[in-house]
């Protein structure tokens, strides 16, 4: 019985960090990444797994040392752990896959300032035992993914006319340059956020609108 | 010099950091609310990225090249802990200038512009006065930037906006329009 | 902020405020294995961070140099060229700046590979060229890095009709651009329509670059002919 009660849990943190709390879409946190570097689909998914990466085993270690760690002194040692990681994810990539690396370039070192990851850390690892901060871990990390993988395709179809390098349009398709170029980025994500908003207002009417079509 | 100038030139308009890089933009949409507000946050900005510049000079000549792995942790910590020194120092020495900026540094002390700033500089391997003149221009890039949106969006107070839109969506879509006007100052430079 | 935090705390959490030795020592503790890990992976990574750029830098020189399948780096020392392991690094690390002698398999020198920087419509427009002190000519183009406009300047990359103007471009009297179908002389350089500042900037690169790095290249040749 608790069993379940847990891994029941474990989902709802996961699937909370994907879609109801997105932490692009809902939360608006760690910008800087989502749109520097999503002006192809390759790039995006490139950066959500080392966003991905990085997070989930900062949580790891932050729960798991979360009884250890005195108060005073947790936002540095969270900043010691997540810096860590980003290095480690820094030298893998320039090692396995230059090109990657060339592409992303300062924006992977810059990983250790998404205010994502240390928002999870001060929010939820530390308060939670491993399983629920690993389910919100990845639950965040596949949101973000996910964030960055549409920003990123929707750059890129319209931008260059392709998706993950593979052209989708004939030869007559002129690409709307200005999206893979910086304003692109903004009005992209500034459009995505409108359509949530919208989505978000028509849920609460509808829950409004639901009971009193009940009670009478 | 000419080549100071380019350095320049480049960080405030042609790469601006915010409205190009995408750096700084949490405080971009955050803090530029009032006229006053942003501009006192855009002078703050200046003045630890010049402390950064310094600071990652320092680093990158005596001694990262023996531990360059420390790259990233020594960035952030030291910029962290000698921004929050010279806060100290400008509390004694000057309470005026704490007042105008002294809120702010430790809000961007971790910002992304600064530490971007850093990596930035080391990737092109700048030396100090050219760190230095990079670090004016991004700041003031960030300014600028920070000065202008926050020019709209008080004009955009009395305006009447659909409240769906109203927020960071539109601030974005502001944002966008703003990064397509600087668009035009590529090429500023080598039009010879 | 605080203040919310400590609300939100387990109420598990009742010890006494913790001494600065503790805070010292978890400090400590967190700093000691990240350095652990950094360095092994650090060192782990290392020799194949170094073969990747060591690759990419020997496909750039092959690509523009044709026919060159081996090079020597050289670099000044004195005002003279010599091989580059023989300068000494600069204060703070910096690598002085190098070129690069390709040979062909019969070991004939088929030129030199020559990297620039220009600031171009973007940003430094960061390229390398082949120069063959024989025919005074640039014989190969290729683009490092560069941030360029897409679909407009990054055409210096990719466009066959702009990569073909550097096959053999004469540097004597002075590289120029000419508009598109309107080159006469082994001196000028097409421009792309459209991107005419880009294609500029590049024409500024090789320039310099020759400038630059010629008369320590005759000397070379000189000295290596006696």
């Amino acid at each position: 019985m608790n069993q379940v009660q847990t891994t029941n849990r474990s989902a709802e943190e996961f699937l909370k960090g994907l879609w109801k709390e997105n932490p692009v879409f809902v939360a608006v946190l760690g910008m800087c990444p989502t749109l520097a570097v999503t002006n192809t689909a390759i790039n995006s998914l490139a950066m959500g797994l080392a966003t991905a990466f990085v997070l989930v085993f900062s949580s790891l270690l932050v729960s798991s040392f979360r009884k250890l760690i005195p108060k005073q002194v947790r936002i540095t040692a969270f900043i010691i752990i997540i810096a860590t990681f980003v290095t480690v994810v820094d030298f893998m990539l320039a090692a396995i896959v230059p090109q990657v690396h060339k592409e992303l370039g300062a924006f992977i070192a810059l990983i250790v300032v998404n205010c994502l990851i240390l928002g999870r850390q001060e929010a939820f690892s530390s308060k939670n035992p491993v399983g629920l901060a690993m389910a919100d871990a990845l639950g965040m990390s596949a949101g973000f993914t996910f964030a960055l993988l549409s920003i990123g395709s929707i750059r890129e179809i319209l931008g260059s006319g392709s998706l993950f390098n593979i052209p989708l349009f004939g030869s007559g398709f002129e690409p709307w340059v200005i999206m893979v170029l910086p304003p692109g980025g903004f009005f992209t994500l500034g459009f995505l956020l409108l359509f949530f908003n919208w989505l978000q207002k028509r849920r609460k009417a509808q829950m409004r609108a639901t009971p009193s079509t009940v009670k009478p | 010099m000419q080549e100071l100038i380019w350095i320049f030139v480049s960080a405030l308009l042609i790469n601006n950091f915010t409205l190009a890089y995408f750096l700084g933009i949490c405080p971009f949409l955050g803090v530029s609310g009032r006229l006053d507000t942003a501009f006192r946050l855009g002078l703050a900005n200046i003045f630890v990225m010049l402390i950064t510049a310094l600071c990652s000079w320092a680093l990158n000549t005596y001694i990262l090249p023996y531990a360059p792995y420390l790259r990233l942790i020594s960035f952030i910590i030291v910029i962290a802990s000698t921004v929050q020194l010279v806060e100290m120092a400008i509390k004694k020495i000057s309470p005026e200038l704490f007042r105008a900026l002294g809120i702010f540094l430790p809000l961007i002390t971790t910002n992304c512009a600064i530490l971007g700033l850093a990596l930035f500089a080391t990737n092109k391997g700048y030396n100090l006065v050219e760190g230095l003149f990079f670090a004016l221009g991004a700041g003031g890039g960030v300014t600028l930037a920070l000065v202008l949106m926050a020019g709209i969006r008080e004009e955009m107070k009395v305006l009447d906006i659909p409240k769906l839109v109203e927020g960071t969506a539109l601030n974005l879509i502001i944002a966008g329009i703003l990064s397509m006007a600087f668009m035009g100052f590529a090429g500023l430079f080598s039009a010879s | 902020m605080s203040e919310t935090n400590i609300q939100e705390q387990p109420i598990t959490e009742t010890e006494s405020e913790p001494g600065s030795g503790r805070l010292i020592a978890t400090l400590g503790i967190a700093g000691f294995f990240s350095g652990l890990i950094l360095v092994g992976v650090y060192l782990f990574t290392l020799p194949m961070i170094q073969a990747n750029r060591a690759q990419a830098l020997e496909r750039a020189i092959y690509l523009v140099l044709p026919g060159s399948t081996s090079f020597k780096a050289l670099a000044l020392g004195n005002g003279s060229l010599v091989p580059a392991e023989e300068v000494p690094a600069e204060k703070g690390g910096e690598e002085p700046a190098r070129i690069f002698a390709g040979y062909d398999k019969a070991g004939k020198l088929v030129g030199f590979a020559i990297p620039a920087e220009e600031p171009g419509f973007q940003d430094i427009i960061a390229g390398i060229f082949g120069y063959s002190s024989g025919q005074q000519a640039i014989i190969g183009f290729e683009v490092l890095d560069s941030k360029e406009t897409p679909g407009l300047g990054d055409k210096i990359k990719k466009d066959a009709g702009f990569q073909g103007n550097f096959q053999a471009l004469a540097v004597t009297p002075e590289i120029i651009a000419v508009k598109k179908g309107e080159k006469r002389a082994a001196n000028e350089v097409e421009a792309i329509t459209g991107a005419t500042i880009s294609s500029k900037a590049v024409v500024r690169l090789l320039q310099k670059g020759v400038e630059k790095w010629k008369p320590a290249i005759e000397a070379y040749i000189q000295a290596q002919n006696q």
